[in-house]
């Protein structure tokens, strides 16, 4: 069990485990968090987890740990781990069930106060409009072809099939589409899983959140992005369904064996990884991509059909209730990087899990509108709480592969909040609140309530005084549609 | 651990949920792990017609099997909504075969309500452990 005495401190908000803490570590852990969030997690087996991630082979530098951290299955939430390329690991399990996992953020110019009265309507539009909940089928109908289509070609599938815009591409992370996907690595089940469930939003923490940009800290980078004091927002938090849950289980599965034949040592088999260069690695690279370009899809109809509720609820109610999209990013995804390391640009696959690309100013990987500014970083916050629009910095590129936190990050126990909380009176407090509600399952929403979750300004304050994310705008929800 | 020969118990997590569960031998391990996944998913058997399925499956070792078993079950859930409350079961590794064998007839019926959403079986640090009042395993599902 590791102890507070056990890190060295490097400022208010860095910390490190050395090396030395356990023998079979082969770099550092970089710890973003202030004492209070590390005695936090003291209880919980995040930080023996990072440990165990810096014991992966081919490792290009440490292991960097976000503040939103808790314990997950082999990678903690919150970890970013960075291996050569082609010659280090690649780790589904460090990547997560749900692959491209993500937040998508869209901007108007609809005053609060002009659809105050209307905001029960334009919830239950949205709740409507997009399909939530356990095993829900989505209103698109794939066939075998269209199917492969999605997993190569992402939202530029969309965008012929009219769900998307040129605008909503260029500022979606990888222009909604990665390279490299190949169908042929996907199995039939994953295949079968994913036909029906494109446009579905699932159960759990996903959500789609209405919120009113409360405050502005960095305005002109606000203004790049469309957001005003005062104007409503959406968020929405969804990821691959089924068909990334399939691939992850089946390559994890799989990998089994290949850590015996590569002669890979590791504390946890849900670590299991394989070279980059190895088939085994390019199969789940190749699978990986098609579960990434399915999310951006996912969350693109899903974009689609908010516009359809907006409309349905706002037309003639304000002039302009057109949502522009501000950005989308994935929090749950292998990425192949160059990052100056110790000096000199090193070409790496970063696993995020549960951590949010996170790129400065100049990076070509960024669209005209963003390139002064620095990449938009998103991190939604617990139901009912604040959520935070951030900009990736030229630190986040020097010490954490170009990477920030990615929400509030849980605290309590799903079985805890559940007796501490009950569902109908936390919709009661709520709506009393002044932020309306839809949710699938009153126990679920029990699971998901403020007081599971760290406090996400926290969070935020330590990313931003390590100096790896800038703030821009703060949001406050006023409608919460869950699964 | 219960008094009981066999059982399950959640565990604390912080964002997952996480069984104990034990029983006298393997097969028993396995079905008493299937109903704590059905538990924590709340998910029961329904009043409607009564069905079966089977199951083979092999593994290189029994906490693969496990996995493997209990992914099956969930997968059953998600493409035809039916949950077992009968479980005929089988693990044999016949000698000098390399991998562990499960067979299987599943009995039950389309489930009672929608439950809970199970992403996947983990296996983080999962390993079956065999004492004196039997065998005991922690499993981790990512939800």
């Amino acid at each position: 069990m590791i102890h507070l005495q056990d890190l060295k401190k490097i400022s208010d908000y860095e910390w490190v485990i050395p090396k030395a803490y356990r023998q079979d570590m082969r770099v550092d852990v970089r710890l973003f968090a202030t004492r209070q969030i590390l005695e936090k997690v003291m209880d919980d087996q995040s930080l023996e987890q990072a440990a165990n991630v810096a014991t992966l082979p081919g490792l290009a530098g440490p292991v960097v740990v976000m503040p939103d951290m808790h314990q997950g299955y082999g990678f903690p939430i919150g970890g970013v781990a960075a291996t050569h390329f082609p010659q280090g690991v690649i780790s589904p399990g460090g990547i997560g069930y749900d692959i491209c996992c993500g937040v998508r953020l869209l901007a108007s110019q609809i005053p609060l106060q002009s659809v105050q009265d209307r905001l029960s309507e334009l919830a239950s539009a949205l709740n409507q409009h997009c399909p939530s909940g356990v095993g829900t089928k989505g209103s698109v109908r794939l066939s075998e072809a269209e199917l492969d289509r999605v997993m190569v070609d992402g939202s530029r599938w969309a965008r012929k099939q009219g769900f998307a815009t040129e605008s909503d591409l260029r500022c979606t992370e990888d222009n909604g589409r990665v390279d490299g996907a190949d169908p042929g690595r996907v199995s039939k089940r994953a295949k079968e899983r994913g036909r029906p469930q494109l446009g579905t939003l699932g159960s759990g923490n996903h959500f789609i959140e209405v919120d009113v940009v409360d405050q502005v800290f960095y305005p002109a980078a606000a203004q790049a992005m469309g957001l005003e004091q005062g104007n409503l927002v959406v968020q929405i938090h969804s990821g691959s369904r089924g068909f990334g849950h399939q691939i992850c289980s089946d390559y994890v599965n799989e990998f089994q064996a290949a850590v015996h034949r590569y002669g890979i040592q590791l504390p946890d088999r849900e670590l299991v990884c394989a070279p980059l260069d190895s088939p085994e690695g390019e199969a789940y690279l190749a699978a990986m991509r098609c579960a990434a370009n399915y999310a951006f899809t996912n969350r693109q109809i899903l974009a689609h059909q908010a516009r359809l509720a907006f409309e349905q609820a706002l037309a003639g109610v304000v002039p302009n209730w057109h949502l522009v999209q501000v950005y989308d990013i994935a929090h749950n995804m292998g990425k192949i990087e160059t990052h100056q390391i110790e000096g000199r640009p090193v070409k790496v696959c970063v696993h995020r899990k549960g951590a949010t690309r996170a790129f400065g100013p100049g990076n070509p990987a960024l669209p005209p509108e963003y390139q002064s500014i620095g990449q938009p970083v998103l991190v939604p916050g617990s139901m009912g709480t604040a959520s935070w629009v951030l900009v990736g910095t030229a630190a986040s590129m020097a010490q954490s592969y170009g990477s920030s936190c990615h929400g509030a990050g849980r605290l309590m126990s799903r079985s805890k909040a559940k007796k501490a909380v009950r569902g109908e009176n936390l919709r009661r407090e709520l709506e009393k609140d002044g932020i309306h509600v839809r949710a699938g399952s009153l126990s679920g929403l029990a699971e998901e309530a403020p007081a599971a979750y760290k406090d996400v300004d926290e969070v935020v304050e330590t990313v931003s005084g390590a100096g790896i994310a800038r703030k821009v705008a703060r949001l406050r929800p006023v409608a919460v549609i869950k699964g | 651990m219960g008094d009981q020969p066999a059982g399950f118990k959640e565990l604390e997590h912080t964002a997952d949920w996480e069984l104990l569960v034990w029983a006298p031998d393997l097969p028993a391990l396995f079905v008493q792990a299937a109903q704590g996944m059905y538990a924590l998913a709340v998910l029961s058997v329904g009043p409607g017609p009564r069905c079966w399925r089977s199951l083979d499956i092999q593994a290189d070792d029994p906490e693969a099997l496990l996995v493997i078993f209990l992914t099956e079950l969930l997968y059953f859930e998600e493409d035809e909504r039916l949950v077992f409350d009968r479980f005929k079961l089988q693990i044999v590794k016949p000698n000098h075969a390399e991998r562990y064998h499960l067979s299987a007839i599943l009995f039950g019926a389309l489930a009672a309500s929608p439950g809970k959403d199970i992403k996947a079986v983990t296996y983080h640090k999962l390993n079956i452990e065999q004492g004196s009042r039997g065998f005991e395993v922690r499993i981790v599902f990512d939800v």
